[in-house]
This record gives C-alpha cells, structure tokens and sequence, in this order.
C-alpha cells in the first residue's frame, strides 16, 4: 500500500529508531539534502546499520542516495544495496540515462551480493524541468523503476517561479507525471506539503493530487501522514460500492450474462478493475475482510 | 587498519554517542555513558567489535554515550575510524 | 494595628522558632522561588538548628539547603517533589534523616488531621496588605493559584506572610485571609516570575511524543469518557499537552461540553476553557504566564486549595470526578507500578505531586511515556521505587503500543474497545520485550541498604522507601 512516504534525517539516531511508528506506508532514509557534505560517510554508515540491526515492520524502506553527479551515490549503493531496502530514490534524476546509471551499478552489487535480479526497486525522483519533460523516458527507462516522485521545491526553482501553497506553478508538472507513470505503468508521488504546522492545508494540497491521479504523498513532516493516509485511502462509501460492483458480477457470471448494470450503470472492465484496486486497498488498511456474504 | 590522525564521529544528542579516536601506541579505550551502570559491558563489547572487524589493534579511543543502542555505537566508531586513518 | 515587621529575620524571631521545630514552605513560584532560601539564611544567621522543612516542593533552585543540612540546620525534609539537584544529594546519603515524600492531597490533609504538624508556615505572596491577606494574582511576581499554601495557612502554629508587593490595607479578592497571619514582611523580591514556567510545560515536536499523543487522545476517545461532562487533567510534559491539543479539537468538532479541567494549570487548558470546552477550571498552580493571566481576569477560572484538588481530609475533592488524567512515568514496571521519584539509576529527580492522587481518583489513569529513553526500557520488572500502586493505573501509552491494565480484575471492557477501535493493544510484558530488543536488558542498579526517603501514600500510611545509591 503505498500512500504517504516519510522522510527521515539519515543521521538522527532518535528518528531512525522509530522511523517506523510514524505511520508512514514507506519511509525514506535520507542521505541527500537532509545531511551535510561533512556528515555523509556517517550517516550512511548510520544507516547501514539500522537497516541491518532494526526490525522496519509494516513500512517499505527507501534510501534517497546522493545525485549521480556527485562522489556519494556509488558509496551510499556500496553500502545499502546488499541490506535488500524496497526502493533506491535518485534525486536530480532528468532523464532516462539517469535512471540506467543507478540501475546499471545496483545490477553489479546485486550480482556481487548473490541476491536475486531486480531486488531493490527505483524511485526517481523529478526535480527539474528537464525531468518532467522526459517523465515517461525516466518512468519506463528500466524495470526497477516501480514509481515516480515530483520534487516542487527544487522544480520551481529551476523553473524560476515562486513556490506557492496554492501550486498554480507546478500544476502542469504534477499532471505531466501522473500521465507519465500511469502511461508506464509505474505508480506516482507528490511532492511534499511544506507548511509543516498547516493540516487544513494539507489535506487540501493532498486531495487536490488525489483527485489528478496520484498514487499518493510525500510528507517531510510526521504530522503530515494520517491526512495523507486518510486522503489515499479509499472512503466507506467507495469501500462499500467495490464490494457491490464484484457481487454483482459473480452474480452475472453464474447467471452467465454478459453486460452487467449496477444502479443503472454499465459495470465495464475499468470499474471492475477500480473496484478490485479498492478492495486491494482496503485488505491492506484493516488485513482480510470477511465477504459480506 | 591504523589510526593516524585525531577524528571525532557522533553527537551529543540523546540516543547518539560522541566518538573520538586518537593515535596511541596502546589500544585505550575510555567510556562515559549515561547508561554506564546499565549497559557498559554492551558498549565496550560494541568498541571492541568494531576495533576487532576494522582490525585495529592501537590508539586511544574516548566513547561519550547519551543512550545509543549497538548498532548506533558500533556506525559512530566504524565512522570515526575511517575518517582517522583511511580506508578499511 | 500593623503585623508588618522589618525583616525576616525579625519574624522569625518574634515567632519564636527554636531548634527542632518544622517550617513550611509552598512551591508556587516553582524554580524561581527566592523565599525558601531567604528564610533559610535568615535562620542559619540566628544559628537555629536541627530544623525539619515541609516544602510543597524542592526545586534546584533551592541547592542552597544543602549547605544547611551539612551544617546541621536541617535536619528533616519533607516535600512532594524534589529536583534532580537536591534529590542526588540526598540520594548520596548527606542527611541522616529520611526525607518524608508525600502527595499534593496527603500533604494538606496530614496537616489537618494532625499527623503533621508545622511549627511555622512562610508564604510566599505575590501581593499582600499589612494585616497579611495576600493573593497570588496580581503583583510583579505573580504566581496565580496559591493553592498548596493554604492548608499551611490554616494549621500552622505561626504564619508569616512574605510579600514583594505590599498594598494598602484591606486588599480585595484575597486568597488567604489575614485571620490566619501573625507577621508580615515586605522585601524586594520573592522570586522571579520566570521561573514558573518550566521546559516541560510546551507541546513537544517531536514525531514519537507526538505519535504517542495521538495514540493517548485516541485511548480517551474509544473509552466512551468523552461526552458532555466530561473532566481532564494533564501533567505538564510535552506528550501529555500534545495529548491535550487533541482531545481539544475533538471536542470542539463534536460540541463536547466538558464539565472541568483541573491540576497545575497551562495555556492548553486556558484554551480550552475559554473554546469551551469546559464549564471551569480547578487550578491549584499555574505552570505559565498564560494561566495567571486567565485566573486573574476569568471568574470560571478558580483557585483551589490543595485540599480541595486532591486531599482525604476533606468530605470530598476534585480527583474523585475525574473522568480521565495524562501522566508521565520514568518507569513501569510488570505490575503497572510507576515510578516517577527517581531516575533510573536510583538518583531521586521527582516525586508524585498529583501524580498518585489523581491515578486513584480517576476513571482513567492514562500514563504517556516512549518505550525507551536514551536506551532504558520504561518497563521494568520492578520498579526501584513505586510512586503510584499499579492498581490505580489503567493505561500504558507508548509509540508501540498500548498496554491495558488488566492485572486487578478491571478494565476487561476497556481492552476491548480499544482493541475494537484498532488501537495497537498489547501486553505490558510486550512493551519491556520490544524495549529490550531495541536496547537489550539492563543491569540492575545497586542500592544501599541505607533508607533515604519513605514514600508516603495519599492516606498517610507508608507506600515504599527509596534506598542510597551506592
């Protein structure tokens, strides 16, 4: 299930003890901008170590490493690759060599560790103009790639405009990504609501990119994630209509008819397919659920 | 591995621990913790893994823990280690 | 008539204090009290030894008893709360005497049925006239509630009145009468109002007390307590006022009419009050600015005595109509026994205050603490010392996980709401075993045989001792 993501400082002890209660569905180890150029060998050897001796239950773990254009990001591999993390999240990525690079030196350390092909997936992450004009290269660049994240801050920056709360200026950018991901199969993030203490703020910024087609959030703020949890998860009355929408096609299969209607409306393949997603969904949020049978 | 110059790893912050290593001809190792009475056998076993693992076998290494679990005392040593003497 | 006097030490004189006898103090200007230690000197001058000193609380700020004790000027301490500075030395063995420990509800009513007697109470008031009607709400060092000052008022066989804000005779709105005052005393400063407010009394920032918080307010929502009536207090710590902020906009979101908030007093429960959430404020003592402000100008905002909030003596008290409380522990142990006297090497750092009245009191005593502090475990298979009997313990918040107390035969409901409501519910031996492998399994600490301090229990009797540190 993957609505929020969470980012942890990679050198706080205290926060990657308990990255893991915050709620989070996946929470990031932070080794790029969150860690100072002198704390970088510490920090990702701090993270080394909790990856290997903390048991992360309940959450996906990535690692944001260093940009390709810097000499960390190989040592940050070196170091947590072989700890099998669900996902690698390479920042500054701008296109689809940006992305083969990673995965190309991930592919050599899974080899050399003996771990299987394709273990540790890839999320890059979209900050720059260049980026989201190649979206689609970098999400369908390489099989790792398993989802996209939209950075707003260092986006608008290179797009020299003001980062808003409203995001007038990178609403071309978020929907750009969703067509992107979904036209590579691949899910979608977005970018991180930055007033930490602004929750009415940001269930609006959340539901805004729930409603584009977002997979789901990034937060910077632990606070931020039982709004964006609540925002991506599907509600009673979705819940509810999903379980009628897969009724009342096993209804229509025993009784052997072919078009189907519920309350009026053609059941197609795409409402079936959404129903399914939402009772996917609803298994993760509260385990198996009893058929209302 | 041989510790040549003076580094320091860690903070003073809660749950971290502040590591300095310095060249000594003897293996020195001097620890000060806010769990001493609790866990200093733990944080001596941790040093000495790291020490043993990086094979370093003298200097003088000073621990000023503020509750750090293993895996923490062990990351700050290996860190201050490498930053005193190169590589592995 | 005038019981103004020239000093203190004139005071203490025309009191007549002699060597043995005990003298009271209350704590309301917190860690920025001048007049115990004023009191003191003027003592240790007129070379009056062997003195026994209930102080509602000792904080570091009082360091200079410590000196006396060593010169045999005090003898006997007997408070509800000691500060890490005091209480390390204590714990190092300077005082032959144990100190007496007790709570903010057995203090006064000791007092009132006699089982401890103060020779002579000094009270520190914000404003007083010169016959001694004083009050704590207004003045340059405004402290708000006097609350724990006035059992020491009403039993004690002398009564000084010391003020920094002398005003003319008779002042309005008292909160102790000058029927009970034998002198007054006007000097430069009783304290510095600063000092009231203490590090702990700010919402934390911090994910897991913030996690933790939410898991607290989400505990009191499921327990089926929140509804019209309903009655709160919070310790001030940042996890608890955290827990407060929730259980405030749930209540504002439902309409909730709460019936009091009650304890040491923050902005948070000023907030409240004044959103309505509750119908009135029960404040023994004010932990910030906020709250003196609010029980100056708000009538709904009202001073009680310690008695009142917390006592036996009296035919009933705010504690017994307490729907739910917050508190902190430094360790709980198997049995749900809380300690919050000392730290975990054995060094006394606290003490009850409310802290057992209220868990006794309450329908739900919630305690709020991290699983672990800087590698130690919260819980313990004993405590070093128990503050508050596991019986009157329903609640073990941490970030993971809850544990329900259901050791004494109750809240086997409770579970099940909090389980229904998809809380993390959990054993109290979980909590230690997922402590323990985080952090693995401390040593014991080594005690002394030696008694330092007896921990008295709200109704007198002896609840358990705290032993030196070796």
């Amino acid at each position: 299930m993957r609505r929020s993501m969470l980012f942890i400082p990679g050198n706080t002890p205290n926060l990657l003890m308990n990255g893991d209660v915050l709620g989070a569905d996946a929470i990031i180890l932070d080794l790029e901008d969150a860690v100072s150029p002198a704390e970088k060998d510490s920090a990702r050897i701090l993270v080394r170590n909790a990856l290997k001796h903390l048991n992360y239950k309940g959450c996906e773990i990535i690692i944001r490493i260093n940009p390709v254009d810097t000499d960390y990001w190989q040592l940050d591999l070196n170091e947590v690759v072989p700890l099998k993390p669900n996902l690698i999240m390479p920042p500054k990525v701008s296109c689809a060599e940006d992305v083969k690079i990673v995965s190309n030196y991930i592919a050599e350390l899974e080899e050399k560790y003996g771990m299987e092909k394709n273990t540790v997936k890839l999320i890059p992450l979209i900050e720059t103009a260049l980026g989201v004009e190649n979206a689609y290269q970098i999400a369908s660049a390489d099989e790792r790639v398993a989802a996209i994240f939209l950075g707003g801050e260092d986006l608008t920056a290179d797009l020299r405009c003001k980062r808003t709360k409203e995001g007038n200026e990178i609403f071309y950018s978020r929907s750009r990504m969703v067509v992107a991901a979904r036209a590579a199969g691949v899910d979608v993030y977005d970018t991180p609501f930055t007033d930490v203490d602004d929750i009415d703020g940001l269930y609006a910024d959340a539901a805004f990119a729930k409603s584009l087609g977002f997979t789901g959030k990034a937060s910077i703020s632990p606070r931020h994630v039982e709004g964006i949890n609540e925002v991506f998860s599907p509600t009673q009355a979705e819940i509810d209509y999903a379980h009628e929408v897969m009724e009342t096609i096993r209804i229509a299969k025993e009784q052997g008819k072919g078009v189907v209607s519920l309350r009026g409306k053609m059941i197609d393949a795409p409402i079936v397919e959404r129903a399914r997603q939402v009772i996917e969904m609803e298994k993760a949020m509260f385990g198996e659920v009893e058929d209302d049978e | 591995m041989k510790i040549t110059s003076t580094a320091v790893a860690g903070t003073l912050e809660s749950s971290d621990v502040y590591v300095k290593v310095e060249p000594c001809d003897a293996l020195e190792i001097s620890i000060e913790s806010v769990v001493y009475n609790q866990f200093a056998e733990e944080i001596e076993a941790s040093v000495k893994n790291v020490l043993n693992e990086m094979g370093v076998e003298s200097g003088k290494i000073s621990i000023n823990d503020k509750g750090a679990i293993d895996c923490v005392i062990q990351a700050r040593v290996e860190t201050a280690i490498k930053r005193a003497g190169g590589n592995k | 008539m005038s019981k103004l006097v020239e000093s203190i030490k004139k005071a203490v004189e025309l009191v007549e204090l002699k060597d043995g006898m005990t003298i009271s103090f209350h704590h309301h200007m917190r860690n920025g009290d001048f007049v115990l230690n004023m009191v003191m000197e003027a003592i240790a001058e007129l070379g009056i030894k062997d003195l026994t000193v209930n102080a509602s609380s000792v904080f570091d700020v009082h360091e200079p008893i410590i000196g006396h004790i060593k010169n045999g000027v005090v003898t006997g301490i007997e408070c509800n709360y000691m500060g890490a500075k005091v209480g390390k030395a204590i714990c190092e063995g300077i005082m032959e005497k144990p100190v007496v420990f007790r709570t903010h509800g057995g203090r006064p009513s000791d007092m009132e049925k006699g089982t401890s007697v103060i020779d002579v109470a000094f009270i520190a008031a914000p404003t007083a006239d010169d016959m001694g009607n004083c009050t704590g709400k207004v003045g340059k060092s405004a402290c708000g509630s006097m609350g724990y000052a006035f059992a020491d008022a009403m039993n004690a066989k002398k009564v000084v009145v010391i003020t920094d804000n002398l005003v003319q005779y008779p002042l309005n709105d008292f909160s102790i009468s000058e029927v009970y005052v034998d002198y007054v005393v006007a000097v430069d400063q009783i304290g510095d109002p600063k000092g009231i407010v203490s590090g702990t009394t700010k919402i934390t920032r911090d994910p897991v007390g913030l996690k933790m918080a939410s898991y607290a307010a989400k505990v009191i929502d499921a327990s089926g307590l929140l509804k019209d009536g309903f009655s709160f207090q919070t310790g001030a710590g940042g996890a608890t006022l955290a827990t407060a902020k929730y259980v405030q906009d749930m209540m504002l979101e439902r309409g909730i009419k709460g019936s009091y908030g009650m304890g040491g007093i923050t902005k948070y429960m000023v907030e409240m009050l004044n959103n309505g959430c509750f119908q009135a404020l029960l404040d023994v003592q004010c932990f910030d600015l906020d709250a003196v402000e609010s029980i100056r100008s708000n009538p709904r905002h009202m001073e009680v005595s310690a008695t009142h909030y917390a006592g036996v003596s009296g035919k009933s008290a705010g504690v017994d109509n307490l729907d739910v409380v917050l508190l902190g522990a430094t360790q709980v142990d198997v049995d749900f026994n809380v300690n919050v006297h000392t730290d975990s090497n054995g060094y006394i750092m606290g003490g009850s205050g409310g802290h057992s009245d209220t868990a006794a009191g309450s329908k739900l005593a919630i305690i709020i603490a991290p699983l672990s502090r800087a590698r130690l475990p919260l819980v313990v298979d004993r405590c070093l010392c128990t503050t508050t009997p596991g019986s009157t313990i329903d609640v073990v918040v941490t970030q993971r996980g809850i544990a329900v107390n259901t050791k004494y035969g109750k809240n086997k409901e409770l579970k099940e709401k909090l389980i229904a409501a998809k809380l993390p519910v959990c054993e109290i031996e979980d909590l230690k075993a997922m402590a323990e492998e985080l952090c693995g399994v401390p040593k014991a600490v080594k005690l002394t045989d030696k008694v330092v301090a007896n921990i008295l229990y709200r109704d007198g009797t002896l609840l358990d001792t705290i032993k030196a540190v070796k």
